[in-house]
């Protein structure tokens, strides 16, 4: 590549937004927060991989998903399997009327590990798992409807439905998932105990690493052709279609590349808290998956990790104090973003901020140029 | 009659919505390089023809055959990488996006998703639009957003959108509807250059215009043909006279 080309996918602008992004994940966090914030934040920011899905195919590509808790709940899902399975050795589990296995499957009388559970001791199986179980139901999904030309609403009430009997599933087949607790007491990833500090340190910034990656591959493909076309879809579909393309099939990619953004956040989710349960997959995470999304803006894929982290801290703050009240402002806030702010915290930087912090920057700019030539003038003159 | 090589045939088309055959029985062919202007009264089942053509609607009878190949199980991108192009009713392009943009996206290459991912701006894409952008009087507006050009810009530009796509048949839609008296005087001349080694057909309410442009012209009526010939001809048809142009 050339940086000519450079340029094209990554203008000044869009730089300048990803440094301060990562300066703000990679230093200002971690010199300023104790592990127990940072591990915090870093729970934040996998979901701001959800977030960045989202804006490619909702803000851009016009396809609202409300079931994005599917896609990180079967990230997560996978990468608990690999932890508790290595968390279920025989040695570690020798009261079990059956060691060996996981200990919620000895509680329902499972006597033998399942066999979906059985290529998870593998970690290279995992890794494959995590970006491709997702993604291939994604496409499962996406396939069904987006070939019938199911849009609109009716997906995204599908997605819900989808995001619902998922929830069903995993609570009805208790013995096999770990039901309504999720699948808990994780302990090491290949014998390195992930419970200690240092290896939650590690983890905030594998994940802030992986976000921005993830950030990488959304700016390129929200500046090749294909994030054009996505607009171009949203906008005129019909049109679309009529020059050529096969609309299904970009819906179906960008709609798989959400799930597969979706997956990583899940995995690294369950690395970092230690735990994946159901109450990550169903309907209403999927419904704040969405909020975060549209309180950054959901035209920028940066102001989808800000959306996340203020949210999810607000979130943390205000359920503290006010645990019944969350509820209520969490729809307050979507209501007041959607009307008030269609484009969200990226929107008000556009309009509001960025403009001023020109100005300002220009003055300045003029003050030291006036300053200088006006030094420059007297220096004349006492010669 | 004498064969000639015809590059679209159709022929007892029919398509029928809840029993209502909005197009009955309806054949007619398409020459080479061949301007035909589809006119009749509203509802005459004009734009379904198109729509059936291109593959927005599926025929429920009949044959469509562009140069031999059948069309009516086709899908609508299959049918458009055929070589026909669309154009709709009302000015159908990408409001946010520049001119530029409009005209690249509508460029035959890069069309599957990984052809989208990989695709890149060379020369060959900039020479392609600045030509097409000079045929349809846009050349200093390519960096504008689409969205803010006047209504006769905007089907100028749709028109340029098939253009760059080369088609070998162009289906417009009432392409100077809502057009001021100096912008039709334009886009007339503007077809009579492109329809140069291409075949249209061309959908059309205003008189003058047709009679300008149109080799043959096809009347429809109550989804069947009720005439077909030379403008001569079929203004002095009685039958056309009493449901169409006698009002």
């Amino acid at each position: 590549m050339s940086t000519n080309d450079i340029r094209a996918y990554m203008p000044k602008g869009d730089l300048i937004s990803l440094l301060i992004l990562a300066v703000l994940i990679l230093v200002v966090f971690p010199l300023s927060m104790d592990i127990f914030r940072l591990n915090l934040v870093g729970k934040y920011l996998t979901y701001a991989f959800v977030a960045i899905g989202l804006v490619l195919c909702w803000g851009y590509g016009g396809i609202l998903s409300l079931g994005q808790g599917v896609f990180f709940g079967l990230g997560g899902y996978c990468m608990a399997m690999f932890l508790k399975l290595e968390a279920s050795s025989p040695e570690a589990t020798k009261i079990q009327s059956t060691p060996g296995i996981p200990d919620f499957m000895d509680w329902n009388q499972i006597t033998e590990l399942p066999w979906f559970w059985e290529p998870f001791y593998s970690f290279p199986f995992t890794i494959l798992a995590v970006l491709i179980v997702p993604t291939i139901f994604a496409y499962i999904i996406g396939a069904a409807m987006f070939k019938r030309r199911v849009g609109g609403v009716y997906f995204a009430i599908i997605t819900q439905a989808v995001a619902s009997i998922l929830t069903v599933l995993i609570i009805g087949q208790q013995g096999y998932t770990g039901g309504v607790n999720g699948i808990t007491d994780l302990r090491t990833l290949l014998g390195w105990d992930i419970r200690t500090d240092s290896a939650k340190f590690i983890l905030y910034f594998v994940n802030a690493g992986l976000l921005i990656g993830c950030l990488l591959i959304a700016q390129y493909i929200r500046k090749s052709k294909l994030g054009r076309l996505l607009v171009a879809m949203r906008e005129r579909e019909d049109r679309v279609r009529f020059s050529g393309y096969d609309v299904s099939d970009f819906k179906i990619f960008v709609f798989c590349i959400g799930a597969m953004f979706s997956a990583i956040g899940g995995a690294m989710f369950t690395l970092q808290v230690g735990f994946m349960s159901p109450s990550f997959v169903g309907i209403v995470p999927s419904i704040e998956m969405v909020i975060f999304c549209a309180v950054g803006g959901r035209l920028s894929i940066f102001g989808a990790v800000y959306g996340a982290l203020l949210v999810n801290w607000s979130k943390t703050t205000f359920s503290e104090s006010f645990p019944e009240l969350w509820l209520f402002a969490m729809g307050a806030l979507f209501i007041g973003v959607v009307m008030a702010f269609p484009s969200g915290l990226a929107g008000l930087y556009k309009q509001h901020i960025g403009p001023r912090i020109r100005n300002t920057l220009a003055t300045i700019r003029r003050d030291y140029l006036a300053s200088r030539a006006n030094a420059k003038s007297q220096s004349f003159a006492t010669d | 009659m004498k064969r000639k090589d015809f590059v679209l045939a159709v022929e007892g088309l029919t398509v029928s919505f809840d029993g209502f055959k909005a197009v009955n029985d309806l054949s007619f062919y398409v020459e080479e390089e061949e301007i035909r202007v589809i006119i009749g009264p509203n509802g005459a089942g004009k734009t379904t023809v198109l729509d059936l053509i291109c593959g927005k609607t599926k025929s429920t009878h009949g044959s469509i055959k562009f140069r031999g190949k059948e069309l009516t199980k086709m899908t609508e991108h299959a049918i458009v990488n055929e070589g026909i192009g669309r154009k709709f009713q009302n000015p159908s392009i990408y409001e946010d996006l520049t001119v530029f943009e409009n005209l690249e996206i509508s460029f035959p290459r890069g069309h599957s998703v990984f052809g989208a991912l990989v695709f890149k701006r060379d020369a060959e894409v900039i020479a392609a639009v600045e030509e097409v952008a000079e045929t349809i009087f846009l050349a200093d507006s390519l960096d504008k957003t689409a969205g803010l050009l006047s209504h006769g810009q905007k089907q100028w530009l749709e028109i340029g959108m098939l253009l760059i796509q080369k088609p070998d048949l162009l289906m417009l839609d009432e392409p100077v509807a809502g057009m001021s008296v100096a912008e039709r005087k334009q886009t007339a001349q503007l077809l009579n250059r492109i329809t140069k080694n291409r075949s249209v057909i061309v959908i059309e309410h205003d008189m003058q215009f047709v009679e300008d442009i149109a080799h043959r012209v096809t009347v429809l009526h109550q989804g069947k043909m009720l005439s077909e010939g030379s403008m001569q001809k079929v203004k002095s048809d009685p039958k056309v006279v009493e449901v169409y142009l006698g009002h």
